[in-house]
């Protein structure tokens, strides 16, 4: 089973919990937010990356919504990780939900999928990404340089070395890609 | 002067502040060289070709490293916010730069202070900066591609990645889409919309639609947008107006990309070689009307 399938199936006993009352974790930086979704994700937890809402006026563009009833296990795994919340709040109030729209164009050869503001495409054949284009913040470009030439396979993940909401969709639509050819 | 603001995809890059060479294969800002491949260097290039076709000077070009954790961006607000009154730039491009509020307020207030105000266009990051803290209206152009339109159309969404389900499936729906950036005054003075048609517009409506040449695979090739920003920002600084210039760029760009037989896989230094050959053929063809 493949790294993205594993992170799609949850643990059998948390599926529930997700209606369970809801709280927020808040970092400083985006790239925070990324590795704790992954590690949170990676130990059975159900969490969703969501928008702040208004009232938090400190951290980043993005925060972890999670079942409040976790927050010890949670903040436990993430302090034993070197990973730290700047806050914890409970949600009082409807959250940013992120884009969940997928555009996907097929050139014959090539195949591209858009998720909001960021495209991703790939060589059918050979799952070499070809082109990235789209975003306005600084980590894109870098990210192009990073992934372009490489399979989707060998490719780094823009969640593992991208810092932004555009590296963040550019991880959804890389996802999207990665479920459309494997 | 034109004056271009963003940034370059190395952390260890230094924040620069000088006229660019551009010999057709990488950039060269005060003795830092730059490959071009996206983003603001292809911006640059384009302007620096462009240009040099006008018979215009050189851009001059605040650059600095940032690969995403926002340091260098915030250094370069810093900057303009204390030298950009040394300068007196007729036109400014704002393009690849982390979107932060507070930067963007402080920058915006540093170039209102300039004793002739430039004409000021915003792309990418700093665009996202500008319609977050609601001051769209300073701007005379924004250049958005079809995602980051739906951006700007939705009033609650402060990035692209939040915008709303509904408007990101009018998917081929851009002119209700301008309509409603206008409408909550997310918009500039005249919108440069990129997609399968480029449409000018401003709180009017639609000014213009240039949709030939068409290449469905440009879409995937990095920096098209970068370089029809370059290219639009280049004739304004030249002296033609907003729309105008606007309707001209959205052509050049079309032939350049045509002339570069693109593929998906293309590379943006195809198209920017071909901006100034473009050029002369939109040239010739007026005189010919």
């Amino acid at each position: 089973m493949g790294f993205f399938n594993r992170l799609r199936s949850k643990k059998p006993g948390l599926e529930d919990r997700s209606s369970w009352e809801r709280g927020i974790l808040v970092f400083s930086h985006t790239s925070e937010v990324i590795q704790a979704e992954k590690l949170i994700k990676e130990s059975g937890f159900s969490i969703k990356v969501m928008g702040p809402p208004p009232e938090i006026r400190t951290g980043c563009d993005l925060v972890i919504e999670f079942p409040l009833i976790e927050e010890l296990n949670i903040q436990r795994l993430l302090r034993g990780q070197g990973v730290h919340a700047l806050q914890v709040v409970p949600v009082t109030d409807h959250l940013l939900q992120p884009v969940d729209l997928f555009t996907v164009k097929d050139f014959g050869e090539h195949l591209m999928v858009r998720a909001a503001n960021m495209k991703l495409t790939v060589d059918k054949e050979t799952g070499v990404i070809v082109n990235i284009s789209g975003g306005g913040c600084p980590d894109v470009p870098y990210l192009a340089l990073e992934m372009i030439g490489k399979s989707l396979q060998e490719a780094p993940k823009p969640q593992d070395i991208g810092h932004t909401l555009c590296g963040y969709a550019l991880h959804l639509a890389y996802e999207e890609m990665t479920r459309k050819c494997w | 002067m034109l004056v271009v603001v963003g940034t370059v995809p190395e952390d260890d890059f230094p924040l620069v502040c000088g006229r660019p060479d551009f010999d057709s294969s990488r950039l060269r800002v005060e003795g830092k060289y730059i490959d071009v491949n996206r983003g603001t260097p292809a911006l640059l290039a384009a302007a620096c070709r462009m240009l040099q076709t006008l018979g215009q000077e050189p851009p001059l070009a605040f650059l600095v490293g940032d690969t995403g954790l926002g340091h260098g961006s915030r250094r370069l607000y810093a900057y303009l916010v204390e030298h950009l009154a040394e300068h007196a730039p007729s036109s400014m491009v704002f393009h690849y730069l982390q979107p932060d509020v507070n930067g963007h307020g402080r920058v915006l207030m540093a170039v209102q202070e300039l004793k002739t105000r430039p004409k000021l266009i915003a792309d990418a990051g700093f665009m996202y900066a500008a319609k977050m803290s609601g001051q769209s209206l300073e701007y005379d152009l924004f250049t958005p591609d079809a995602g980051e339109l739906a951006f700007l159309a939705d009033e609650k969404a402060p990035h692209p990645f939040y915008t709303r389900g509904f408007i990101l499936s009018e998917d081929d729906k851009d002119p209700s889409l301008i309509t409603r950036a206008y409408v909550h005054a997310n918009a500039a003075r005249y919108l440069l919309v990129k997609g399968r048609s480029d449409y000018i517009a401003d709180s009017s409506g639609i000014l213009a639609t240039v949709d030939s040449p068409s290449s469905e695979v440009m879409e995937a090739v990095g920096g098209t947008g970068d370089t029809l920003t370059g290219v639009v920002s280049s004739l304004i600084e030249s002296g033609l107006d907003v729309s105008r210039a606007a309707e001209m760029a959205a052509r050049i760009n079309r032939i350049a990309g045509s002339m570069s037989h693109p593929t998906p896989a293309s590379q943006i230094m195809d198209l920017i070689s071909c901006l100034p050959g473009a050029y002369e053929l939109i040239k010739i063809n007026q005189k010919l009307c």
